[in-house]
């Protein structure tokens, strides 16, 4: 990152907040056929920015472009930056495609994350669909390490097929803690998934907390979203206390693009993640 | 000469036969002037190196999807309102390298922008636009500054020109931006033509502006040139061409998604984008990485991009706003009501552009006042569920 700066200091422009910041890929697990985790450190060392659970980089490929990808590593590790990255067009794909030793540019930490300091003292539901659980990583972080401060804490992670599960090892690991339940469900399966079958949704009924001091967090398919605060909801938690993660395409991440607006929202300044009591009238209308 | 004081607030009369002076003095300080010139049948914005180039003689009439230029039977130099171009292409250009990135050793590295910016005098800034700069500015020199912008912006300088006569298009009245210039110029002049006389009056509205008058010949304004002045203006907001009932429009438009107008303006609407374009306080952009030959350097360029297109949405496999009206919608809904919430004013200061450039001539006042009137609540608003 010094050198880095340095290079900067010697140009006579600036290029302000545009410019992407190298970072080196560190290393790199593949999730799952088209999602690839990727461990990322500043050129030159140094610490790198720190950032709060829900926010989300603009991380760049050379030569291709840049794309927003959330933090899903742990906030309290230094020095590092984790991202989970779907292959889904050009940027994605060239991402994932990096490995050990390549080098990405970062500009971030940008948004809005999770409310974290009004869930202490609370229950807190968590409710992830696909990959969906990559900005919910880093708050499951928080909630783990600091398990003491929070109520009952239920996560309910749901995907379309075993095969798309995210950070399965980690998972399995979370899953024996006695103190969280942390449910794992799948759209559908063959016999070998002993698991549950079933969307996200069907697991509200049962799960375990007290409305009246319960946040709850989700991110996933906008409709998985919408269909899980409504039952959310239904089971008494204020529409205040449910929070989405919300995504549109995204040029500049500061405001002044306009591509993410979301009703009066920009989703880079004002999310990603907003409360359901805020963005319900426009989830209710197509094509906002 | 010297006895004229020339400071921030001074009005004082220069003749159009001295007008020349005041390019020279910009010349002489090393500004790049641009203003309006004839170009392709209409009044756009272009450099000025001497008055010939100014639209000496010309006025446009304006409608909905009309505009045509038309002689004066005069020699005003400003006697036309605005036309499809406005400052925003020089402050925020269409098109605008933001970075070139080079492979090195250590992966890449940035190469900021080394061009020197242009010192612009801006000649010929109406009331509405002086207002769409300041708007301009809450997105691009707020809480991220773009380093471009905010040096374009700090350097120009800004001689306006007081609107005399009012476009069919036109509604600053109702939008509070005009049309008379209040703030935020270096001068500010009043073209005055009567019988023989042909003169300017000018009103200092800076330092800058004061010491650009110390190398003209100018004399105090008279209370009949101030007389005139008023009067002009007066007959300016008169002869305003359109209104727009803002009140209250923030609530009621992002309260009014499901209205049926957005359906009927959908199916007007052609997506063409012109509206976006001519509109001096859109400014949404988009990004492109354009390699090298070597592909050892790319350079980062920002375009204007417009919510009209298909693609400004595009996420996943498909965009969000398929459907001309709900891009329609978009549009106005931001330019209306959430620029209130994001930059604390409304998107929108009354030029009449959009009313004009349209090619099927959709008139954001009409459209406006088709959404104040109440529906019977639909059955089941909300699409879904
Ligand atoms: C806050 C936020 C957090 C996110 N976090 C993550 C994350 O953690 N992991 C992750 O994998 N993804 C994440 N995403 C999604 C990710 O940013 C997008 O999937 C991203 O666009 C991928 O870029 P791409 O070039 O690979 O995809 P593309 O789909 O190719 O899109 C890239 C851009 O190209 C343009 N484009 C492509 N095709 C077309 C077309 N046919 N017509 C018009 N324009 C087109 C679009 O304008 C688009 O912006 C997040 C998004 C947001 C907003
Ligand atoms: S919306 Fe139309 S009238 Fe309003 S500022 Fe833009 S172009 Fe001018
Ligand atoms: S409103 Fe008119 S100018 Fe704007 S996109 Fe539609 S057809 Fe084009």
């Amino acid at each position: 990152m010094r050198e880095f700066a340095a290079e900067l200091a010697t140009g006579t422009g600036d290029p302000g907040p545009y410019a992407p910041f190298p970072h080196r890929v560190i290393s790199r697990t593949k999730e799952t056929a088209d999602t690839t985790t990727l461990v990322l450190a500043p050129v030159g060392g140094g610490k790198g920015a720190r950032f709060s659970p829900g926010q989300f980089n603009m991380l760049y490929a050379f030569g291709v472009g840049e794309a927003a990808i959330s933090m899903s590593g742990d906030p309290s590790e230094e020095g590092t930056l984790v991202h989970t990255v779907r292959a889904v067009g050009n940027v994605s794909t060239a991402l994932s495609r990096l490995g050990p030793g390549d080098v990405v540019g970062v500009r971030g930490p940008y948004g809005k994350g999770w409310p974290v300091d009004q869930m202490r003292g609370k229950d807190v539901v968590v409710m992830a669909g696909g990959l969906g659980l990559a900005p919910l990583r880093p708050v499951i972080y928080e909630l783990y390490a600091h398990r003491e401060d929070y109520g009952r804490v239920e996560i309910i992670y749901g995907s379309r097929s075993p095969a798309e599960l995210l950070y399965y090892d980690e998972i399995q690991s979370w899953r024996t803690r006695t103190d969280t339940r942390f449910q794992v469900t799948v759209d559908s399966a063959d016999r070998n998934w002993y698991g549950d079958v079933g969307v996200v949704t069907q697991r509200v009924p049962d799960a375990r907390f007290d409305p009246a001091r319960t946040i709850a967090l989700m991110c996933g398919p906008e409709i998985m979203m919408k269909l899980s605060a409504q039952a959310l909801e239904a089971r008494g938690i204020a529409p205040s206390d449910i929070w989405l993660s919300m995504e549109r395409n995204m040029k500049c991440a500061i405001a002044q693009c306009g591509h993410c607006q979301f009703g009066p929202y920009f989703i880079c300044r004002d999310g990603p993640v907003l409360p359901y009591a805020r963005i319900r009238p426009f989830l209710a209308v197509r094509e906002v | 000469m010297s006895s004229v004081r020339r400071s921030i607030g001074s009005r004082l009369v220069l003749e159009r036969s001295d007008f020349p002076r005041l390019l020279e003095g910009l010349g002489i300080r090393g500004y790049v002037t641009v203003g309006p010139v004839v170009r392709d049948g209409a009044i756009v914005y272009g450099p000025i190196s001497r008055v010939e180039d100014l639209p000496i003689g010309w006025t446009d009439r304006q409608e909905a999807g009309t505009y045509r230029l038309e002689r004066r039977d005069d020699g005003a130099l400003f006697g036309y309102t605005v036309g499809p171009h406005s400052w925003k292409k020089y402050l925020f250009p269409a098109h605008e390298r933001l970075w070139t990135a080079e492979r090195s050793p250590e992966g890449f590295h940035i190469l900021p922008r080394s061009e020197p910016e242009p010192r612009y005098a801006f000649l010929g800034v109406r009331a509405c636009e002086l207002a769409a700069i300041r708007i301009q500015d809450r997105v691009f020199d707020g809480a991220f500054k773009d380093p471009g912008y905010h040096q374009r912006r700090s350097e120009a300088f800004r001689i306006a020109v007081q609107c005399t006569q009012a476009g069919n298009t036109c509604f600053c009245a109702s939008m509070g931006t005009g049309p008379r210039v209040e703030a935020d110029h270096d001068l500010a002049l009043t073209e005055i033509l009567t019988g023989s006389a042909h003169y300017f009056l000018v009103d200092v509205g800076s330092e800058r502006g004061a010491e650009l008058a110390t190398d003209l010949p100018l004399r105090p304004a008279t209370e009949a040139d101030i007389r005139a002045v008023d009067d002009l203006l007066e007959k300016t907001t008169a002869s305003m061409g359109r209104t727009m009932n803002a009140v209250g429009l923030r609530d009621l438009l992002l309260g009014r998604p499901e209205h049926s107008r957005w359906t009927d303006v959908g199916k007007r609407c052609l997506t063409c984008t012109n509206c976006t374009l001519a509109c001096p306080t859109c400014f949404c952009s988009t990004t492109e990485e354009v390699p090298d030959l070597d592909a050892d350097r790319v350079e980062r360029w920002r375009r204007w991009d417009s919510c009209f297109t298909l693609g400004f949405t595009h996420q996943g496999r498909t965009s969000v706003r398929t459907s001309a009206s709900s891009r329609y919608r978009q549009w106005l809904t931001h330019k209306l009501a959430s620029w209130h919430d994001q930059f604390g004013t409304s998107g929108c200061v009354g030029c009449g552009r959009c009313i004009t450039w349209c090619p099927v001539g959709i008139d954001i006042t009409e459209e406006v006042a088709a959404l104040r009137k109440e529906e019977p609540v639909a059955v089941s608003a909300g699409g879904t569920r």
